[in-house]
């Protein structure tokens, strides 16, 4: 029942119902997001009860491909912090409210606290760590230096991969654009402004270097 | 000569691993061996533990340890906190930890654990707690004073009188007065008089309070957030029993704090003791439900406000009266309010009271303008309804009443050490465009309404007496070695300016020291109070001063001449007029090495901390070492003001509000960093405004629980919240008493964005004022289309 619902979600979108429901289903308790089962025990029963269920997956994570053990309900933000060592995405919420968490998939932005890892087996993991090239940092990041942008930063791997993703599908957007683009990402410090000016000018980077 | 740094827009030095993932926050540290613990948190909004089984737990394979309250050195007694506790006083605080091989693990023995609780009587509205035989939040108590438990009733009567739209106001255990209050009635043309409320709110950094602990050859290592490094090794050591010496906190990047990371979190506790319970590395991951619940708040206030004007718009009279909720443990918010009311309006006639009373709801620390903030956003509407019967313009009252730099600060301080607060309000009106856009006021576009409003916001903003310690090493470049915390307003760079400035030196030749205490961090301010910006310019000024002493004496000591003849720019010491006739920085730090003594650590100024004498000691050898206490005069409260000055657009048919515009204008004296500056003040600005619009605190009174534990409920403001280009404009005019002349910035924009939201809507309202926080849609829409209200007016947590 779980493998049919991972299924159905890699092609028709996945839901935050969908996501509880999987969690519920692979027995953690939805208050509590599990990682790192080493060999307790506790979710033995719950996880034989599945059937058969593969924990080794291979993942592309920023052009890499990772063999992890996972857990079937683990999330994606879970298995890049805990178990690829990945620890610039960040969790603020781990309910899908605040985006720090945000990574890419296929190039398209996700919030890595409220996607299952093995349902990314087979696409293009992106992370915050990943978005250098030999050195030269990619023009959403060149213009967070050029814009001194971001306070705490807590938010800003989430707000910078949203960036990406948003200038790969919008590569000209206004500013009004911008901000409903970046919506789903918050930043406590209010640091809005800069944000948005470090949005236009990564815009202006990306069309400077394409 | 190396251009002067101060002033400039630079890039933060730790923006570069922040972008790129390699900025490691609490939560991002691992140690071998490490594993998890979950919290079990208290069901109840106070209780009393009768019996815990923890058999069951125990028996599960991986649970390694539980941490029960009584193994704490800090114990929760009376209104001091444990972080742990058996008389959980509100529905979330922490009763014990498990510890296990992994989270999940730990989550289920909490959930395998059984606690008996003997529920109690508790509280959530002050008021309730004021009336005979009314409930308290301690068994035996309702008020924290001076660290013991007290307790205050009050007769019925007062609440008679009162009746049920006015503030009772009995005895009050705080009051102070300035003048005759009754006298200053007297002389007013004009009287307004208002029960406010204004909500407590929960600070939600986005990183929650997260900490990993181990122990290593008798020594306590944690990894915690916290927004000042030097002070948080102290309460770490409080928290673990062991002396500060043994303890290495570890706080790299701190993900927000405002005001509720001041030095750390009685929370770390847990991973310290627990870690050393069973001998292995803990990570305490904080959840944002548990963020909720132990990540502060806050106070709120019921308060009663009543204020004399003359005819020439002179206030002549503030009458003050504040109920502070005070969460479980207390809070000192209300008594700061009086005193910021003071440096807004300058009562000729003044007297405030208030009292502080404890309640079963999350805990209250410091919240950016602690007090400060409340009280601006209560008060500001009443000016304008005020200034509308007095026909004065409303930018025009402020400035007749604001403060200069004679001005007073209630009770008994004053002057202050520069106050340009008119200067400010008349860049304001120009920026904002006052004079045009108070046309706009009540113009209605369809189903849209504009409002224009301001708000002016003082705020405490430095201290004195930090040390600075600075090591030129053998690679030439300076290290400003950094007491304070990371806490996101860059001021760990911004305040090593005067640093580069004072030695003339490049910039880029400038290492920030910062986050490790066992890296030789000096004694500091915590990172509260706006303090940092005017504390550490001057530590660090000293510091640089010194540094400058020692290299002119180094090289005549080594070249010959007098120290005075010397000069120190761009990495060299030198002889006036002759460049080449000296040594660079590299050199000079191979020579201090050599000559030892007050040269590279040897010996110390006797008046530093004894903090700061430690770091030194650790450094001593290692390059040309300057430390220094700031020693600098100051005369008079240091403060800064904000003003901001909010359009928005009502929409009478929802009840929802849009922010078109907005301005802010500060004196915080000199600016450091002027991109850094517009970016704390609109920030603050937006923490204000979610005060007011949408961050909620809501209580179900029948069972003491919160119903807004999440972002969701308790939303900050979003991106699409706020106007997508706030201005901003500074008066920077340097401080006097102040050598670099900065002053503070981080909490005074948080009431001017509230109060000029709070008025803005009042204006658009027809200058009708709610008199409460937060303004939701449904109050707005009741009020205008003239239906009963769905709340007491004095209630609490609607």
């Amino acid at each position: 029942m779980l493998e049919t619902e991972v299924i159905r979600s890699r092609r028709g979108g996945f839901t935050r119902r969908k996501f509880i429901k999987g969690v519920i289903a692979a027995g953690a308790t939805a208050s509590v997001s599990g990682y790192l089962f080493r060999d307790s025990g506790v979710l033995a029963p719950a996880l034989s009860a599945q059937g058969a269920v593969e924990r080794l997956v291979t993942l592309t994570v920023n052009g890499q491909q990772r063999r992890v053990d996972v857990p079937k309900h683990e999330t994606l933000a879970m298995t890049l912090r805990y178990q690829l060592g990945l620890t610039g995405t960040k969790l603020g919420c781990d309910r899908a409210e605040c985006g720090a968490c945000t990574v890419l998939l296929d190039g398209v932005t996700h919030y890595g606290c409220s996607i299952l890892t093995h349902s990314v087996r087979g696409r293009e993991v992106t992370t915050i760590e990943g978005l250098e090239t030999d050195g030269q940092l990619h023009p959403v990041q060149q213009a967070v230096i050029d814009e001194g942008g971001f306070q705490c930063a807590f938010c800003a791997p989430g707000f910078t991969m949203s960036m990406v993703g948003m200038l790969a599908k919008h590569p000209n957007p206004t500013r009004e654009e911008a901000a409903h683009l970046l919506s789903g990402n918050l930043c406590r410090c209010g640091d809005y402004d800069k944000i948005l000016n470090t949005a236009m000018r990564a815009a202006e980077l990306s069309r400077s270097r394409a | 000569m190396a251009e002067n740094v101060i002033g400039t827009d630079i890039s933060p030095p730790d923006l570069r691993a922040k972008i790129t993932g390699r900025a490691r926050y609490a939560e991002d540290f691992r140690a071998d061996g490490m594993v998890f613990a979950k919290l079990l948190l208290s069901p109840m909004p106070h209780a009393r533990v009768l019996n815990v089984d923890t058999s069951a737990a125990e028996r599960m394979e991986g649970v390694l340890g539980i941490l029960r309250a009584d193994e704490l050195p800090v114990q929760s007694e009376g209104t001091r906190e444990g972080a742990l506790t058996d008389e959980p006083k509100y529905e979330g605080e922490p009763i014990l930890a498990v510890a296990a091989v992994d989270e999940t693990t730990a989550a289920a023995a909490v959930e395998a654990i059984r606690v008996d609780l003997e529920p109690l009587p508790f509280v959530l509205d002050p008021l309730e707690s004021l009336r005979e035989g009314g409930p308290d939040a301690h068994v035996g108590g309702n008020m924290a004073g001076r660290g013991e438990l007290g307790s205050l009733k009050w007769p019925a009567s007062v609440f008679e009188e009162a009746g049920a739209d006015r503030l009772p106001m009995g005895e009050a255990p705080a009051e102070w007065a300035i003048g005759d209050i009754e006298a200053g009635f007297a002389e007013a043309d004009v009287v307004v008089e208002e029960s406010i409320v204004h909500q407590s709110v929960t600070h939600h950094p986005m990183e929650p309070r997260s900490c990993m602990a181990y122990w290593q050859n008798g020594k306590l290592f944690l990894h915690g957030s916290t927004q000042s490094t030097e002070r948080t090794r102290g309460s770490v050591a409080r928290m673990a029993g062991v002396e500060p010496d043994d303890v290495v906190f570890i706080g790299e990047y701190c993900g927000g704090g405002f005001g509720s990371k001041i030095s750390g979190s009685p929370i770390m506790a847990v991973p310290a003791v627990l870690s050393r319970k069973i001998g292995r590395p803990v990570m305490l991951r904080i959840t944002r439900y548990e963020e909720n619940y132990i990540g502060r708040a806050r106070a709120g206030f019921q308060g009663w406000a009543k204020i004399g004007f003359r005819a020439d718009g002179r206030m002549t009279a503030l009458d003050l009266y504040l109920v502070q909720d005070s969460g479980p443990y207390g809070a000192s918010d209300f008594f700061t309010a009086g005193t910021v009311a003071t440096a807004s309006y300058q009562p000729e006639n003044m007297r405030f009271r208030g009292v502080a009373i404890l309640t079963n709801t999350p805990p209250r620390s410091a919240q950016r303008a602690p007090g400060g903030a409340q009280i601006v956003a209560m008060l500001e509407p009443l000016v304008d309804k005020a200034a509308r019967e007095l026909d004065i313009d409303r930018l025009e009252i402020r400035k007749l009443n604001a403060p200069d730099s004679d001005g007073w600060l209630g009770p008994q301080q004053g002057p202050f050490t520069s106050a340009y607060v008119r200067e400010a309000l008349d860049l304001g009106g120009e920026l904002f465009g006052w004079e045009e856009k108070k046309q706009l006021s009540g113009q209605r576009n369809g189903t849209k309404v504009t409002g224009v409003g301001m708000g002016l916001s003082p705020f405490t903003a430095g201290s004195t007496g930090r040390d600075g310690l600075l090591v030129i090493r053998p690679d030439g470049k300076l290290y400003v070695h950094q007491g304070i915390g990371n806490l996101g307003t860059h001021s760990i760079a911004d305040t090593a300016r005067p640093a580069a400035d004072v030695l003339d030196l490049s910039w880029d030749q400038v290492v920030i020291v910062w986050g490790d205490t066992s890296k030789h961090l000096p004694f500091s301010t915590v990172q509260a109070g706006s303090q940092t910006t005017h504390a550490h310019t001057r530590a660090n000024h000293a510091a640089a001063t010194a540094m400058v002493g020692l290299l002119q004496e180094l090289a005549a000591r080594e070249l010959g001449g007098s120290p005075s003849s010397y000069r120190v720019a761009d990495g060299r010491v030198f002889r006036a007029g002759n460049r080449a006739a000296g040594m660079s920085f590299a050199e000079a730090a191979r020579v201090a090495m050599e000559m030892g003594g007050k040269f590279s650590g040897g010996e110390v100024p006797e008046d530093l901390n004894d903090a700061t004498k430690a770091a030194v000691a650790g450094l001593a050898g290692e390059g040309l070492i300057a430390a220094a206490r700031d020693n600098y005069e100051r005369a008079g409260a240091v403060y800064t003001w904000v003003a901001t000055f909010a359009q928005v657009e009502l929409d009478v048919e929802t009840g929802e509000v849009e922010i078109i515009d907005l301005a802010s204008t500060t004196d915080c004296g000199t600016v450091m960093h002027p991109r850094s500056l517009a970016a704390q003040t609109n920030g603050g600005v937006f923490q204000g405004i979610g005060m007011a619009k949408g961050q909620r605190w809501v209580f179900d009174p029948k069972w003491g629980i919160p119903f807004t534990k999440r972002f969701y409920t308790a939303r900050p403001p979003g991106i699409l919240d706020v106007p997508l280009s706030p201005r901003f404009a500074a008066v920077d005019k340097a401080d006097p008493y102040t050598p670099v002349g900065a002053k503070g910035i981080g909490e005074p924009p948080v009431g001017a964005g509230e109060a000029a939201y709070v008025c803005a809507v009042a204006d658009a309202m027809g200058g009708q004022c709610l008199c409460r926080t937060p303004l939701t849609a449904d109050m707005i829409l009741a009020e205008l289309e003239g239906r009963p209200r769905p709340y007491g007016l004095l209630d609490t947590h609607v």
